[in-house]
């Protein structure tokens, strides 16, 4: 079974992957599954009803607010980077968490690099397809980096502003 | 001026550590020049025409001497004894060497300087009035908001990868020094008439190769309601703005594709839904503020007999008094503006000796607070009269004494060809030789006001677009030409220039900004400075007779 990087307990740990990501054109192999919104849109009532585990693939150009009401469904939420550069996905996985109050995974796919680990798991990640092939060790080195942080985030870690106002 | 504490330390020690490691990786190999691109740029290194540039943040321009003097240090251990001061009151070493990179972030680092977000499609420096503190016109200290947003910024998890890069000014006077106007935001600090402190914020003014002056698209936004605000400003505009065309990423174009009312209609309903949870906390925004308290000034009278005294007994001094001192909110003190444009020298470089230099003074006579201003000159903002003609004769003899600020010879000017890779054309020798032109001080104080900008390409570094005579650096089959526009201004009364006609030849332009300072001088009215002939007059007297000389 492929391998990810996950956060369990606080921990970034190498897990088994369930999934299998499955474009829209490719026949809908057994077990859980990742698929497109159009194809969820199409197909996914039928397969959640069949009792396997799905997931959504966010592209970059696509709205998170389409799949505000069909959350409490999903296993997974697959948000995608193209290029690590395109920055859409962070403001994706923020609303995830943030606005519509996703508790299941929000996986980060595509150029997906271990420099960017520490604003991907800000922003609410909590699994991550390395495309650099980096290992659990140093992805937890990347996004721990840093002992503090100035914003309010996903991952809740205590801003600069609270941490001044508690010492 | 605002003090790191542990928590800003130990963040900058951590990025410096983390940078330390990525160029070790790079010398050794595991990873390519092509992935360690991303990185070094994030920490404000980039490879140049002749060697790797570093570009040190100045936050909103404000530096203490201790800061200046490890500038200074730098230059002279890593560089070649001088620096750069740019449009972005960011400081520039043009001849970094890889491997000594880490530790020069490492030296910045001890004096809470840094390099973060000096690069790259994320929100970058803030400009703010290097007259913060010490005029009389403002009505809020534009630091407090400028440091907020400082550390709001910095490493920001959702808007690090944004289209495009983007730049804040901060404002709180009705002069407006910042160019808040031509800035991707510009915030100005507003009163509402029952007191409340608030900003008109201004959002896709830009320069480039489209450029605009940005609208309004918020009259009053309660200050503290300011960081939700932005969240949702900044959402919109990494979601939407585009990414196909880097040229055209930048909000202008997405504020100006949806028109500003649509634009700010999105925001607003993102604002909505943001809510105020998203806010600074008022307990973090007043210890903010608290390090900006008013200095301690002595109780002086308005007059000074000894800066009486040594204007009417040294001319040169009377000059520099007349252009470079500005008006203080206090009695007794003055604003010491130093120019960085000596004739004949590239805009906005010093060395590190006349660093040192301006840091003694600061520490001196100025109360430790040095400031750097979008124009490429430094400012002492709170000098007492009677120490300025000390002030004075120190600068003068470290060659810091231009008195030219404002004047036609106070040229704006990017690095050009001499060592950008993006350059079509030279931009300081242009400025030096214009410069050379006007060197009778007599001349330059009769023409007044009149700012010249140079930038080297489109993409408009030295702010030509807001020149009262702006000046583009084009190719025209490999030789470098010069394309003039005139009535730009970058103050409250922004405007992008117009064009004057075909680009000019290296060797015509001095003659033609001659010519068109003649046109001024003849058809000038009463107390009008350059760009208002312009306004009243149009450009035809100007086209007629700088084309008319070709015939």
């Amino acid at each position: 079974m492929p391998k990810l990087i996950r956060i369990e307990g606080g921990q970034f740990v190498s897990a088994d992957d369930p999934f299998t990501h499955v474009a829209d054109d490719e026949g809908m192999p057994p077990g859980d599954v990742i698929i497109s919104l159009t194809r969820f849109s199409a197909e996914g009532d039928a397969l959640i009803s069949q009792g396997r585990a799905v997931g959504v693939r966010i592209e970059p150009d696509e709205e998170v607010e389409a799949l505000a009401y069909d959350l409490p469904k999903l296993a997974v939420v697959a948000v995608a980077f193209p290029k690590y550069r395109d920055g859409r996905g962070f403001s994706t996985a923020h609303l995830l968490r943030e606005r519509f109050g996703f508790t299941g995974e929000v996986r980060a796919v595509g150029e997906v690099l271990r420099e960017e680990a520490n604003f991907l798991t800000r922003c609410g990640c909590d699994s991550f397809e390395a495309a650099d092939g980096s290992s659990p060790a140093q992805w937890a080195h990347a996004a721990n980096r840093h002992r503090h942080v100035y914003q309010r985030a996903p991952d809740g870690r205590t801003p600069a502003f609270t941490e001044r106002a508690e010492s | 001026m605002y003090q790191y504490d542990t928590i800003d330390r130990e963040f900058l020690a951590d990025r410096a550590a983390e940078f330390k490691e990525q160029v070790e990786r790079r010398l050794a190999g595991e990873i390519t020049e092509d992935q360690f691109k991303a990185l070094r740029l994030r920490n404000g290194l980039y490879l140049q025409l002749h060697a790797y540039m570093l570009r040190v943040a100045i936050p909103y321009g404000s530096l203490n001497a201790t800061q200046l003097r490890k500038l200074a240090d730098i230059g002279r251990k890593y560089d070649k004894g001088y620096g750069h001061f740019t449009t972005r009151t960011n400081l520039q070493f043009h001849w970094i060497k890889l491997r000594e990179a880490p530790s020069i972030l490492e030296e910045l680092a001890t004096v809470d300087l840094h390099a973060i977000q000096t690069s790259g499609n994320c929100i970058r420096n803030v400009t703010s009035d290097p007259y913060a503190g010490a005029t009389a016109e403002e009505i809020d200290d534009p630091r407090v908001w400028s440091e907020a947003i400082r550390q709001w910024s910095m490493l920001h998890p959702e808007f690090s990868h944004l289209p495009r890069k983007f730049k804040f000014a901060v404002t709180a006077a009705p002069k407006d020094r910042t160019a808040a106007r031509v800035h991707d935001i510009g915030l100005v600090v507003r009163r509402a008439r029952d007191g409340t402190m608030g900003f008109e914020v201004i959002v896709g003014g830009g320069m480039g190769r489209t450029p605009y002056v940005g609208p309004t698209i918020k009259e009053f936004l309660p200050a503290n309601r300011l960081f939700s605000y932005l969240d949702a400003t900044l959402r919109v505009y990494n979601r939407h703005g585009r990414r196909d065309n880097s040229y055209k990423a930048r909000i202008k174009i997405l504020v100006a594709a949806l028109g500003r009312e649509e634009f700010a209609r999105q925001v607003e309903e993102e604002w909505e839904k943001v809510g105020p949870n998203a806010d600074m906390p008022d307990l973090e925004i007043a210890r903010i503020r608290a390090a900006f308290a008013p200095k301690t000034f002595d109780t002086l009278v308005n007059r000074s007999e000894a800066f009486e005294t040594a204007k009417a007994a040294d001319p040169a001094f009377a000059r520099f008094a007349r252009n470079n001192l500005k008006p203080h909110k206090r009695p007794g003190y003055t604003i010491v503006e130093i120019s960085l444009k000596g004739i004949g020298d590239t805009p906005g470089d010093a060395t590190s000796d006349q660093m040192d230099v301006v840091a003694d003074l600061g520490e001196r006579y100025g109360q430790n607070d040095i400031r750097i201003t979008h124009e490429q000159n430094l400012v002492l903002p709170h000098v007492k009269l009677d120490d300025a003609h000390a002030v004075f004769q120190a600068l003068a003899a470290a060659g810091l004494a231009t008195p030219n600020i404002n004047l036609i010879t106070d040229i704006i000017a990017c690095p050009g060809l001499d060592y950008c890779a993006l350059a079509n054309a030279r931009a300081i020798p242009i400025a030096q030789d214009i410069a050379h032109r006007f060197a009778d001080q007599d001349r330059a104080e009769l023409v007044g006001e009149l700012k010249i900008k140079i930038s080297g390409c489109i993409n408009a570094c030295g702010h030509h677009h807001v020149g009262h005579i702006g000046i583009l650096g084009v190719d025209k089959k490999g030789e470098e030409f010069y394309q003039l526009t005139l009535g730009g201004s970058g103050a409250e009364d922004a405007e992008v220039g117009k064009m004057l006609g075909p680009a000019l030849p290296a060797d015509r332009v001095t003659d033609a900004i001659d010519t068109i300072v003649e046109v001024y001088l003849r058809e000038r009215a009463e107390g009008e400075r350059f760009l208002d002939t312009f306004r009243r007059t149009g450009v035809a007297p100007f086209k007629e007779a700088v084309y008319a000389e070709a015939h």
